[in-house]
């Protein structure tokens, strides 16, 4: 395993109305990594994350993406947004098919190959045989799934995932969780996953980091977090307390 | 006879197509730009647009007439009682209806469909025309309103075109003159060709809707 650093943030602060959400928080993940960030609500995890992906720009503080400190202005380094990709809780259907949905990034990008990449990533996500349908038809699991063969075909360094299994059933969460193992795996990419869900974090996360008033408190083995966290405010989220 | 009619119906369509196109050609990019973009002044530029769908088209047809008259600031381009008068009629009312109307289908879909093509790579050029893609329902429905506006307009056509056989005489300027003379079976059937060319036009237009561009 690769285990250069694919992306970090140095410093970062970012406020809204005056109101704090992110304050001088540092956080890096490397190649093969699938780090989860964990937290209560309204911790600013979405936040955190859009400004990775070059949506929002920080109040202070600088993203790196591969060591190239990213420049946010009209088109936020558009090389370096080229190479990650996010994926929401509620994914956009963009209003075609699903096959053309997700040859949409490869299409950005004058990509060759359209026919074979799109195939393959439905297959993955089992999607194969729906691929004409129209994707505003789609129920919310196979939409998420269309949003993670969309998200992840134009083979992204970085994946950004944002609660990405809410409320959906069993079967959709174990294809998304099976998926997004295969892509780290067979990618060597790097993975960040903000999730409420601490089995889920624990399931298939190789770090975890604990997010709170604005900052990370504690980044380790996803392992150590959940048995012998170091900080009692991480000790005290993993076991459904309140954090104060 | 029927090849007066055939002239005001398709004078009529002529200018009333001009007219929407050359006004969405400004107006679609403007209400893309306004429903995208975050700017001082929006607010008011939107209370204005809305406030203008209620422009008078008499009103709108004497401002192109002093400015086109001999004495007016464009008397010299002799355009006063032409088909191009008409259409610069029509444009004034048709723009403000498809501005607002784009405005409004864009910041619809803007933020999602923005956010969307932004973290799957897309540049600004990028970004904008999937979003303008993505609120096609909307744009063409503003372009048919404003067709239907143009198409049904007699107050400001008559102003600055006249009615001159022949020369500026569209069907709804000729159902205004056959109803004053009693033709009413005449105006009638000008009325059901009025109707018949705007259910064509919407018909093309609805085709685009659901096509939609590849991208």
């Amino acid at each position: 395993m690769n285990s250069g650093i694919a992306m970090r943030g140095e410093g970062v602060c970012k406020s809204f109305d005056n109101d704090s959400v992110l304050e001088d928080l540092s956080i890096s993940v490397s190649k093969g990594e699938l780090l989860a960030i964990i937290g209560p609500s309204g911790v600013g995890k979405t936040t955190l994350l859009k400004i990775l992906n070059g949506l929002l720009e920080p109040d202070s503080g600088k993203i790196y993406f591969m060591d190239k400190c990213l420049e946010f202005g009209n088109d936020c380094d558009l090389e370096a947004r080229r190479r990650m990709a996010l994926l929401s809780q509620k994914p956009y259907p963009l209003m075609k098919s699903v096959w053309d949905n997700v040859a949409y990034p490869l299409r950005l990008r004058d990509n060759d190959d359209i026919e074979k990449k799109v195939s393959d990533a439905l297959e993955h996500v089992s999607l194969l045989d729906v691929s004409d349908r129209k994707a505003t038809t789609l129920s919310s699991g196979e939409l998420q799934r269309m949003a993670f063969a969309r998200a992840t075909v134009f083979e992204p360094d970085v994946l950004l995932l944002d609660e990405f299994t809410a409320h959906l059933d069993p079967y959709n969460i174990g294809v998304l969780e099976d998926a997004v193992e295969w892509y780290l795996e067979e990618k060597n990419a790097a993975v960040i996953m903000v999730t409420h869900n601490l089995f889920q974090a624990e399931r298939i996360s190789s770090t975890t980091a604990f997010l709170f008033d604005g900052q990370i408190i504690e980044k380790d083995r996803t392992e150590k977090i959940f048995e012998e966290p170091e900080d009692e405010r991480t000790q005290s989220f993993v076991n459904g307390e309140m954090v104060f | 006879m029927a090849s007066d009619i055939l002239h005001v119906t398709l004078l009529s369509i002529f200018v009333s197509v001009s007219a929407t196109l050359l006004a969405s050609l400004m107006a679609v990019p403007l209400g893309t730009i306004m429903g995208l973009g975050k700017f001082r002044g929006k607010e008011v530029i939107r209370t204005v647009t809305y406030t203008l769908y209620g422009f008078p088209p008499v009103v709108a047809g004497l401002i192109i007439y002093l400015m086109l008259s001999r004495e007016g600031p464009l008397g010299s381009l002799n355009l006063l009682f032409t088909p191009t008068a008409m259409i610069l009629a029509q444009m004034v009312l048709v723009f403000p209806i498809v501005t607002g109307l784009t405005m409004s289908s864009i910041s619809e879909v803007a933020k999602d469909a923005k956010e969307t093509a932004m973290t799957l790579g897309a540049d600004r050029w990028q970004t904008a025309k999937t979003v303008l893609n993505e609120a096609r329902v909307g744009v063409i429905s503003a372009i048919m309103v404003g067709f239907g506006r143009a198409i049904a307009e007699v107050g400001a056509v008559i102003i600055v075109g006249g009615n001159i056989r022949w020369h500026t005489r569209v069907l709804t300027t000729a159902i205004v003159l056959e109803t004053r003379r009693g033709n009413f079976e005449y105006a009638l059937m000008l009325g059901a060709i009025l109707l018949s060319v705007a259910l064509l036009v919407f018909f093309v237009l609805k085709r685009y809707q659901d096509k939609g561009v590849k991208m």
